[in-house]
């Protein structure tokens, strides 16, 4: 009940906060909260499975390009678009779970990385279709749902909280059920696992679709809202940033991933800020997360909602 | 040009890319096999091998066979200090557990190219080569400096291979490879060993970074497809095998080389990725290696 | 009686060592079957081949007549062979509750909650359901894993040295808690503690050096002169 009430209040904060901060910042917090939806889902595979994937951007661009495609090619609208891309997001989680699920550990990271190193080329390869580096903006008329307009910002806002509810819903009830506990079980000790008559490769190959579903989703959401489908989606970077938005605000618990997002958010924000004072703090974006990420692994390797569950606040999911 | 010349050509490019490579992923390798740490730094490393070779060079105007002798030495040393700090600051305290050290590695590698960026700038700066020499062949000219990158890689790796299974240091080193608790109760000091390895992979990337650096310009950018291709080598060659990771340079490299010549690099790239993936499903050992 | 289990040839070797080397091996449903042997005689290995952990090299089991030799372990463990570890096996980061509810909920998880509680009872570990399992003393945690093997609901119970470290009191009431089983569940048990193997065992098999030395009643294997020779007698 406690954890219901907490998750749902969270909700209602967002929302408040949605509707009485500025455009900006509001814009600022509804990507926050598309790319929490990422980062959730690559919780369900590293935080609650021990998954550590270095190729989630490839399940990202899945959706970013499957949505923004559709739209620019087929002009198709907001809802379908976003379908596919979730769609998208799942079978190509499925595609490399097959293959990299035969491995475990390092070989897994490198296995992911080489998987989406090879997605970001192929969407440079086809640079005719794709935009390339450069992208391409999506048709305004692709970005309505129900006839709202997408670019607007009150639609804009609900439609990233709804997504960002929706997520975070669905990953709390799967975390509790029976299958988030095969899941825990894999990250915990698999060979135990296997010898209680679960079947480890069905259970890690599920929660990476899942985990794509989520990616997919992700990126559909960001490419509809923002209006921008481009490469970038696919590099590393868009891999390595969910680890750390998890790693941050706390693997294997279920509001982890959106605090971890929204708090290097905010930590690059107050340096950019700083950076209008100082220039030579100018781009110092990619150091922080550089140093965020060692200073996690070294200090803080469960987060921040892992050290408070350490500490007594057993209860949080 | 006929396509004979060009062919060899080609291969010649791909010989220049190969000893590079080889050099690289040498030390990624030997990091890997060692310590069983994935160094994704590592680019970082030979990155700043070129970054600091301009900077001695243009400490030295109007010298710069000088200054390029002055870079051999000081660039891999640099380079190999702030990899010795690194490994006593971060790795050692993460235990040198696998998952972690990749994760710190890839926050270390953040790190050095925006403090890069920083400091050097984001523009690309060239190097002159120690020496203007041009080698006519009947078909084209071919640079002198680019011969002498691929004998030096070559008199590096037979150093790296003498040193490893002819001196005493190098037993320890693969002693501590087989087995660090082992090696530890015959009381070698594994910590040093481990800092030592990480300061020489390191030193070789840096090395590589400096013999590339009067072909390809220095660039805070520069150390991502060397990282990648180094990836793939030490993969292809076997994790932690030296000798499959030269036999892997030189295939990749060659081939990197001509089907770039002929096809588009990047559709190479994406085969040479794909690749990789596979192999280490299919055939963990590498392509070249023996089966554990 | 019926046989639970049949191995015919059963065979594995690791390079020159003959780790399990052509057993051929009766399970009668009911029993509780002790396999002993020296050191390194091939027991763990051969229940390994049992459920599935590791494949021979040739030879075949039979379950209930039907060949599960290549079948996957978690396929056997639904089929109702299940293993619990020599060196304990626990989710050390799980609550006692969610060990056992893996177990139960990998055979159906109807009245989940009750059977867990129920397999918990039945290994006398109650008020600790919401406890972290790396917290239980050594003896809790040989009775968790107990209580996740029975949570399985096996036909046949796999038990590697489950009274290792156990307490001389403790050691009874696990006695009577196997006794407690059969004849619904058979158990196969490694044991080294020879009071506890004449005791409880309704038959017992010997291996050395991977190979069936003797088999038959507790009676029988004292008597067995070839048996005192590379084993008792030692």
């Amino acid at each position: 009940m406690k954890v219901w009430a907490l998750h749902l209040a969270l909700i209602i904060a967002l929302a408040v906060a949605l509707a009485v901060l500025p455009p900006y910042p509001a814009t600022t917090l509804a990507r926050i909260l598309v790319l929490a939806v990422f980062a959730m889902g690559y919780n369900l595979a590293f935080g609650y499975t021990g998954l550590l994937s270095l190729g989630h951007a490839l399940f990202l661009a899945a959706g970013v390009f499957a949505a923004g495609l559709s739209a620019q090619f087929w002009g198709l609208s907001a809802g379908p678009a976003l379908l596919l891309g979730v769609a998208a997001g799942g079978l190509v989680a499925a595609a490399v779970g097959l293959l990299a699920l035969r491995t475990a550990g390092v070989s897994f990271m490198i296995v992911t990385l080489m998987f989406a190193q090879a997605g970001y080329l192929t969407v440079l390869y086809f640079g005719t279709i794709t935009g390339g580096d450069e992208g391409f903006n999506l048709p305004a008329a692709s970005r309505t749902v129900f006839g709202f307009d997408l670019s607007t910002d009150t639609p804009r806002f609900v439609a990233a909280l709804v997504l960002f509810a929706v997520g975070l819903l669905a990953s709390l009830a799967l975390v509790r059920s029976s299958f988030g506990r095969s899941m825990v079980a894999m990250r915990e000790n698999e060979e135990r696992s296997r010898m209680l008559g679960i079947n480890p490769f069905a259970v890690k190959l599920a929660a990476l679709v899942l985990s794509g579903l989520y990616a997919g989703a992700a990126g559909a959401a960001y490419a509809l809202l923002f209006g921008y489908a481009g490469a970038n989606f696919a590099t590393i970077q868009y891999s390595i940033l969910p680890m750390l938005y998890v790693l941050l605000g706390g693997a294997g618990t279920t509001i982890g991933p959106f605090l971890g997002a929204l708090l290097m958010f905010g930590l690059i924000e107050v340096t950019s800020r700083m950076a209008r004072l100082w220039p030579v703090l100018e781009g110092m974006d990619y150091f922080l997360i550089g140093a965020a990420l060692v200073v996690l692994v070294l200090f803080a390797p469960r987060g921040i909602l892992g050290t408070l569950r350490e500490r007594g606040l057993k209860w949080l999911p | 040009m006929a396509f004979g010349p060009f062919f060899l050509l080609a291969l010649m490019e791909g010989l220049v890319t190969a000893a590079v490579l080889a050099l690289a992923a040498s030390g990624l390798s030997l990091v890997f096999g060692v310590m069983r740490v994935v160094n994704v730094a590592h680019g970082a490393f030979f990155m700043l091998g070129a970054v600091l070779a301009w900077a001695v060079a243009s400490a030295m105007p109007g010298q710069p066979a000088i200054a390029f002798l002055g870079a051999l030495v000081i660039a891999p040393l640099l380079v190999a200090a702030l990899a010795a700090l690194a490994d006593g600051l971060i790795l050692k305290r993460l235990n040198y557990d696998p998952e972690a050290t990749i994760v710190a590695t890839i926050g270390l590698l953040y790190m050095i190219q925006q403090a890069v960026l920083a400091l050097y700038g984001p523009n690309a700066n060239p190097v002159t080569a120690p020496f203007e020499l041009r080698l006519q062949l009947p078909w084209f000219g071919y640079s002198g400096y680019k011969l002498f990158v691929i004998v030096a890689a070559a008199l590096v790796l037979l150093a790296l291979w003498v040193f490893m299974t002819r001196t005493k240091v190098g037993l320890i080193m693969r002693a501590t490879q087989v087995d660090r608790t082992t090696a530890r109760s015959f009381g070698i000091n594994v910590d040093r060993v481990y800092m030592g390895t990480f300061a020489l992979g390191a030193a070789l990337a840096a090395l590589a970074g400096v013999l590339i650096v009067p072909i390809q310009q220095a660039h805070y950018l520069m150390g991502g497809d060397p990282l990648l291709l180094s990836f793939i080598v030490v993969i292809i060659g076997g994790l932690g095998s030296l000798r499959g990771t030269v036999v892997a340079a030189l295939i990749i490299g060659l081939s990197d080389g001509v089907i770039s010549m002929f096809f588009s690099p990047t559709l190479a790239k994406i085969i040479a990725t794909l690749l990789v993936a596979l192999v280490l499903v299919f055939r963990p050992q590498g392509l070249f290696g023996a089966k554990a | 009686m019926a046989a639970l289990i049949e191995t015919r040839d059963l065979t594995l070797h690791f390079g020159g060592l003959r780790a399990v080397d052509g057993v051929d091996f009766t399970l009668n449903a009911g029993e509780i079957h002790a396999l002993i042997g020296p050191n390194g005689a091939g027991k763990t290995t051969f229940v390994s081949l049992l459920s599935g952990r590791r494949l021979p090299q040739s030879g075949a089991i039979l379950l209930n007549g039907e060949d599960i030799t290549r079948l996957p372990a978690h396929l056997r463990v639904r089929k109702g062979i299940a293993y619990t570890f020599q060196i304990t096996s626990i989710f050390p980061r799980l609550s006692v509750f969610d060990n056992v509810a893996l177990a139960v909920q990998s055979c159906g998880a109807k009245g989940l909650a009750a059977q867990t509680r129920a397999a918990l009872a039945r290994v006398g570990l109650v008020g600790l359901e919401e406890q972290e399992a790396q917290t239980l003393s050594y003896g809790h945690q040989r009775l968790l894993e107990l209580a996740m093997g029975l949570a399985l609901k096996p036909r046949l119970l796999i038990l590697d040295e489950p009274t290792q470290g156990l307490a001389a009191s403790e050691i009874e009431g696990f006695k009577a808690l196997v006794q407690s089983l059969v004849p619904e569940t058979t158990v196969l048990l490694i044991e080294h503690n020879m009071d506890v193997v004449m005791d409880i065992a309704t038959r017992i098999t010997v291996l050395n050096f991977g190979q069936v030395l003797a088999s038959g009643t507790p009676e029988a294997i004292r008597a067995n002169p070839a048996v005192q020779e590379a084993y008792l007698g030692a």
